[in-house]
């Protein structure tokens, strides 16, 4: 893909990045409820003092001055200050950042490592038993409700059968000073092998959970594209030549077939996000998903504005890659 | 009008004649029976339900299932934390996830219909706004959208309904857009504007009729989707509000007691599976039955 394209690609987000910043904007401006009377709470202030908070805050300004003072903060990673706790957003966000990412890749891990896999096995035995198991496998896998999946996890491996545990991040005993604030990556670099185990084991259910739904949707995708792949005339060539089978299903077809799974990958990545404030909310995960929940109930807009925007230009960005991803794998489609 | 370019599409018989396809796949039909026996616990919630779903009995506080030591039958799923029947519950919990995914998805695909036609058939301006539209707001993960609007209207029925149907209606447009800027371009619908048929005739008359089959087939689908969501918002406290029976906060209350009490969560959170499995197999029947890619 040349230069020209990739900027012109870049520049049509701009569009859709300005939209999506003015309805997260509009959002919480519209929410009925005065942020003023909200971060005075109880306490007996005068009606000057109130002004000069209202002033403070922008609130005497039209909406339109509004949007553009927030943009040009936004840009800069200003968010305001979050009203629960008296601090500026983006250091908050910063903070639980770590743990949702983290919890996303190790349920992008899961997914890939057990969607490729099954998926090829079924194309592989079309029509047998294992393919009829994983196709109803991966039909449940996209009915099942996240949240109601976390629980049944932890009811069996928590409650009853007490091999992991119930919530939380790591075990008191095994806190240690974090560097990159990884847990599965700190514990390692400190030399905590026992800390590593046992972050491993929080994050083992949460990030299964996570990962379930996004397991089903690869799975069919990998069955689908290797059975197209199966069928082409490279792979009857290879065969014809006398290769091993093995030899042409993961020298030759795996490497094609893979082309659409990557490519789905890098969307449904973007889906994690919505997945993980369900998922951190079932298993008291301290991440950015639960903040945000938890700050929809404390009436905390600027923070809410604020992870909303985040979380809507993220995923923007991971589905603009996933285009990219998708014609550098497969040089025939333009974009 | 069609006369004059001889072959239009006959919408109706292809309709039932897909509709016999479907009639064919036995797990499809068997599906469809399930998803009608829940949209029929809906209507008569009242007259099947063993007990008043909001009815408190501190007494049977967390009482287990009829076949544990201490269920009695008259309460088959056992009852929550404020001793009230689970299984009245799940069937009047039936109505809120049936009223708000059909809601839901008539509201979006109306919307979408009409985007989507306006868009693909009279291109220029009016397709770049919706098309601009479209793409912002496929911008958003679904839940955090609906989340960030329910938060700003508030919990309650009509919200819920509106939060979802705001990123919903992207969907059917889009697909309506698409099959649109083909039909529009075919001989009887050329023949059409030819002899003077306006605009609106052409959009809602000529070609809405002949791009039905993928729309229903993207409604059907998309229903298990937003009965997810919907139950994923009631689940996070932003859906209907106590003491409504709605599935998602049936589960979200029996987290507090899966120490000792697993049938609070368990059984709304079959009823979700069931219906959403019963459905996502019948709109695969229905897309193998109408979509031509996938005749064998």
């Amino acid at each position: 893909m040349s230069l020209g394209k990739l900027i012109e690609r870049l520049l049509q987000l701009v569009p859709v990045l300005l939209g999506v910043s003015v309805i997260a904007f509009l959002m919480m401006a519209l929410t009925p409820g005065d942020p003023v009377q909200i971060i005075i709470g109880d306490q007996q202030i005068t009606a000057e003092q109130e002004a000069a908070l209202r002033h403070d805050l922008g609130l005497d300004r039209s909406i339109p001055e509004r949007f553009a003072i927030f943009l040009g903060n936004a840009v800069t990673g200003d968010f305001g200050e979050s009203f629960y706790h008296r601090r500026p957003v983006s250091e908050v966000i910063a903070e639980r950042l770590p743990a949702t990412i983290e919890l996303s890749l190790v349920a992008l891990l899961i997914a890939l490592a057990t969607s490729i896999p099954l998926g090829v096995l079924a194309a592989i035995r079309k029509n047998s038993i294992f393919d009829r198991i994983a196709t109803v496998g991966s039909l449940l896998g996209v009915s099942l409700p996240g949240f109601w999946f976390g629980i049944l996890l932890l009811m069996l491996f928590a409650v009853n059968l007490h091999i992991l545990p119930v919530a939380g991040r790591i075990g008191y005993s095994s806190e240690i000073e974090p560097i990159t604030h990884f847990l599965l990556i700190d514990t390692l670099l400190r030399g905590r092998p026992d800390a590593f185990l046992d972050a491993l084991s929080h994050i083992l259910l949460p990030a299964l959970t996570l990962g379930l739904p996004m397991t089903a949707i690869l799975m069919r995708v990998t069955r689908t594209s290797m059975l197209e792949v199966l069928r082409q005339d490279y792979v009857t060539f290879a065969e014809a030549k006398g290769l091993s089978r093995r030899r042409v299903l993961f020298r030759h077809a795996l490497k094609n077939a893979l082309i659409p799974t990557v490519s789905v990958a890098a969307i449904e990545t973007g889906s994690l996000l919505g997945g993980n404030m369900i998922v951190e909310t079932v298993f008291g995960w301290p991440g950015l998903g639960r903040l945000v929940v938890e700050s929809i109930f404390l009436r905390n807009y600027p923070l809410v504005q604020a992870a909303v925007l985040f979380y809507a230009v993220t995923y923007v960005l991971l589905n603009f890659f996933a285009d990219i991803l998708y014609t550098v794998l497969n040089p025939r489609v333009k974009l | 009008m069609t006369d004059a370019t001889g072959t239009p599409p006959r919408a109706e018989s292809i309709f039932r004649q897909n509709l016999r396809n479907f009639a064919f796949n036995r797990l499809a039909v068997a599906s469809t029976v399930v998803v009608l026996i829940f949209i029929v616990m809906a209507i008569f919630a009242p007259l099947i339900a063993p007990h008043d779903p909001n009815e408190t009995d501190l007494f049977r506080r967390l009482q287990p299932p009829a076949w544990q030591a201490g269920g009695e039958w008259s309460y088959l799923l056992g009852c929550d934390g404020l001793g009230r029947d689970i299984l009245s519950r799940i069937i009047f919990g039936t109505r809120i996830s049936i009223f708000i995914g059909a809601a839901v998805i008539l509201v979006a695909t109306t919307i979408g219909i009409l985007a989507g036609l306006a868009s693909g058939y009279l291109r220029g301006w009016v397709d770049v706004v919706i098309s601009r539209l479209v793409d912002i707001l496929l911008g958003f993960p679904y839940l955090i959208f609906a989340i960030g609007l329910m938060a700003m209207m508030g919990p309650g029925l009509v919200n819920i309904i509106l939060a979802l149907a705001y990123k919903e209606w992207v969907i059917p447009c889009r697909v309506v857009r698409g099959e649109t800027l083909v039909t529009r371009e075919l001989e009887y619908v050329e023949a059409a504007r030819a002899l003077g048929a306006s605009k609106s005739h052409i959009m809602l008359k000529e070609i809405l009729p002949n791009i039905m089959s993928p729309v229903i087939v993207v409604a059907s689908i998309r229903m298990a989707h937003v009965i997810i969501l919907e139950a994923s918002l009631s689940f996070l406290g932003l859906g209907v509000q106590p003491p409504t029976a709605s599935w998602g906060s049936m589960v979200a209350d029996g987290r507090a007691f899966i120490l000792d009490a697993w049938w609070v969560s368990t059984f709304p959170g079959l009823a979700i599976l069931l219906l959403v499995l019963a459905i996502n197999v019948a709109s695969q029947g229905l897309r193998d039955a109408f979509d031509p890619r996938f005749h064998e």
